[in-house]
């Protein structure tokens, strides 16, 4: 046979991969088993996120957010709460931002758990799976008595959070914590120091600092390759300056790196769970847990029925919804997945003119092309793994 | 976080490399933001990545923005991060259906999904783009769907055809009418006349 009569192979990894997480369709170009290029066709879960908040009030927008990465819910919400606030130009009260920080907290443990599991069962361990999930039962009960979902809480809101939490919840979450740090453990204990484990992500999906820059990655990807930069310590928000924790900055760029932060980072958000828990039972965590005026945040249900004007207030924040002054704002978090951010552009109405999200896993999965070109097609389900997407926000 | 003296100070660095290209530069709820011509906007990102003191390396977002009442309708707007310096910056240029706007792919290779979803979500055309496609929406998609001008519950529906044994596209058909909840207050919100207001001036 003729070298002309050789061609590239391409072939269809998912939509029904398992190792696709969900819905993602990668068309590779082979040759042999080396990987050319990688086309990811997304958007199957695409559902009109930023054109239905454009139709919705503010307060209504809230639950669209719980919808994108349906892993951390909590911690997208957060970021359309602050551009909301920071046009409205007020701040949620000291109990309400440490109660945000407590629960974009738990979003990150539920998120990084999931994350660290999944791609170990991408890569051929069965048990992690079921061990993280176990965890993750309980942190999605604390999510529950909090906000009475598991999943899409609508909890955080602008101005402040939806509901206290009552004083036994705060002790279940602190008594909680070190049985956390045993999960993590024994997940470490499974797969850190596993040969098989190693051998499918050292050196595999290497990211180089400066292409992580370029090409927008953020969270841990651009961690992994060295950066110090997390938002929650290089731009603070909500008061994490005054938290106690450490940033783990990886060397290499690869897989394996990423899963070792993602298991520090797991330990790093217990310790500001704890402080949390703390200062939630300590004066300087009294008080109101949303803005009071009744010009943002409905008032009470029992000051409702005695007051005429929170009655009125009620009436309007629950049909017109309340009128942000025109301009606009970009609010970034520091979401378990890297940086997600709301663009918000306001016309003076009661609804959003533009919302754009930018989400973490669209920026990541746009660089799966360049991360994963020249590896083998084993290691694609490693590398994809890696970079943590879920679909519900890269598609929106 | 870059408070807004020295994003001041960095609006007048960036006005005195720039000159005349930047047409506007505005500081408001703590952010950066600037204007330039879509023929400059390679150039500004150039500038914005490699100057040594502002270091702009990070693309975070490029979004179009529909203003339907606007000659040039559409805003491109682009965000970036300096890691250096820790701050952020807004650069938006204003395109329209038909005139392209350059690429930011060779600056930012990130850009490239950004472009290719604006392009999806608004139909704005990027000069120079290595493959411009659609990328959200459905294969063979008609229409540019967050434009203000389409309407939300969209023009076609999907379903399952037994017969055909394969999915089918038909117009929309809603069960009920679409309902737009207008809550805006009459006295300070909406432009139209409420039933009864032709009265008052006759």
């Amino acid at each position: 046979m003729s070298e002309a009569d050789i061609r590239n192979f391409n072939v269809n990894f998912g939509p029904q991969h398992p190792a696709a997480h969900g819905v993602l369709r990668l068309v590779l170009e082979l040759d042999g088993e080396v990987v050319k290029r990688v086309d990811p066709h997304i958007g199957l879960l695409h559902r009109g996120t930023e054109k239905l908040i454009e139709h919705k009030t503010y307060l209504q927008a809230v639950p669209y957010f719980d919808r994108l990465d349906y892993v951390a819910p909590m911690n997208q919400e957060h970021a359309f709460a602050l551009a909301t606030e920071r046009l409205l130009g007020i701040e949620a009260p000291k109990r309400g931002q440490i109660i945000r920080v407590l629960y974009s907290e738990i979003g990150r443990i539920l998120s990084h758990l999931l994350h660290v599991v999944t791609h170990a069962l991408d890569v051929g361990a069965l048990t992690p799976p079921l061990w993280g999930f176990e965890a993750r039962e309980v942190l999605m009960c604390f999510y529950e008595r909090a906000s009475g979902a598991r999943m899409h809480a609508a909890y955080f809101r602008p101005g402040g959070v939806h509901e206290d939490l009552p004083p036994q919840l705060i002790e279940d979450i602190y008594n909680y914590c070190d049985p956390l740090i045993q999960v993590c453990d024994d997940l470490e204990g499974l797969l850190t120091g596993s040969r098989i484990f190693q051998q499918r992500c050292v050196d595999i999906g290497v990211v180089t600092l400066d292409e992580a820059w370029r090409r927008g990655f953020s969270g841990i990807v651009l961690r992994s390759a060295g950066a110090r930069w997390d938002l929650r310590k290089s731009q603070p928000y909500d008061g994490y300056e005054t938290y106690d924790f450490d940033i783990p900055v990886g060397k290499n760029g690869d897989v394996y790196d990423r899963y070792l932060l993602h298991m520090d980072e797991m330990r790093q958000s217990v310790r500001i769970m704890k402080q949390c828990c703390e200062r939630l039972n300590s004066p300087e965590g009294a008080g109101p847990i949303s803005a009071q005026e009744g010009k943002v945040v409905p008032p009470r249900r029992s000051q409702m029925k005695r007051s005429m004007e929170a009655l009125i207030h009620h009436f309007k924040l629950y049909t017109e919804g309340y009128h942000v002054p025109a301009g606009e704002v970009y609010a970034p978090v520091e979401a378990p997945k890297g940086e997600f951010g709301v663009y918000l552009v306001s016309d003076g109405t009661n609804k959003p003119y533009r919302c754009k999200i930018r989400p973490p896993g669209f920026v990541h999965l746009a660089g799966l092309d360049s991360i994963s070109r020249g590896h083998m097609l084993a290691d694609m389900s490693s590398v994809l793994g890696s970079i943590d997407v879920v679909f519900g926000e890269v598609d929106r | 976080m870059a408070d807004t003296e020295s994003l001041e100070d960095l609006a007048s660095h960036i006005a005195g490399h720039l000159g005349d290209r930047v047409q506007n530069s505005v500081i408001a709820y703590g952010e950066l933001t600037i204007t330039v011509d879509p023929v400059d906007i390679v150039q500004t990102l150039r500038f914005l990545r490699d100057d040594a003191r502002l270091q702009f390396v990070c693309i975070i977002d490029v979004c179009g923005v529909d203003y339907p009442s606007r000659r040039r309708r559409f805003d491109v707007v682009y965000h970036l991060l300096s890691p250096r310096q820790n701050a952020r910056i807004r650069v938006k240029v204003e395109a329209d259906e038909n005139t392209a706007v350059p690429s930011a792919v060779e600056v930012f290779p990130g850009a490239d999904w950004f472009e290719r979803e604006a392009y999806d979500l608004y139909g704005i055309l990027f000069a120079n783009h290595p493959d411009l496609r659609r990328i959200l929406t459905d294969y063979g998609f008609k229409g540019h769907p967050l434009r203000k001008d389409f309407p939300l519950t969209g023009y076609v529906e999907v379903r399952y055809d037994n017969d055909l044994g394969r999915v089918v596209y038909e117009p929309v058909k809603l069960q009920q009418e679409f309902r737009n909840f207008d809550f805006l207050s009459p006295w300070e919100g909406p432009e139209y006349n409420l039933p009864g207001d032709e009265k008052a001036s006759s």
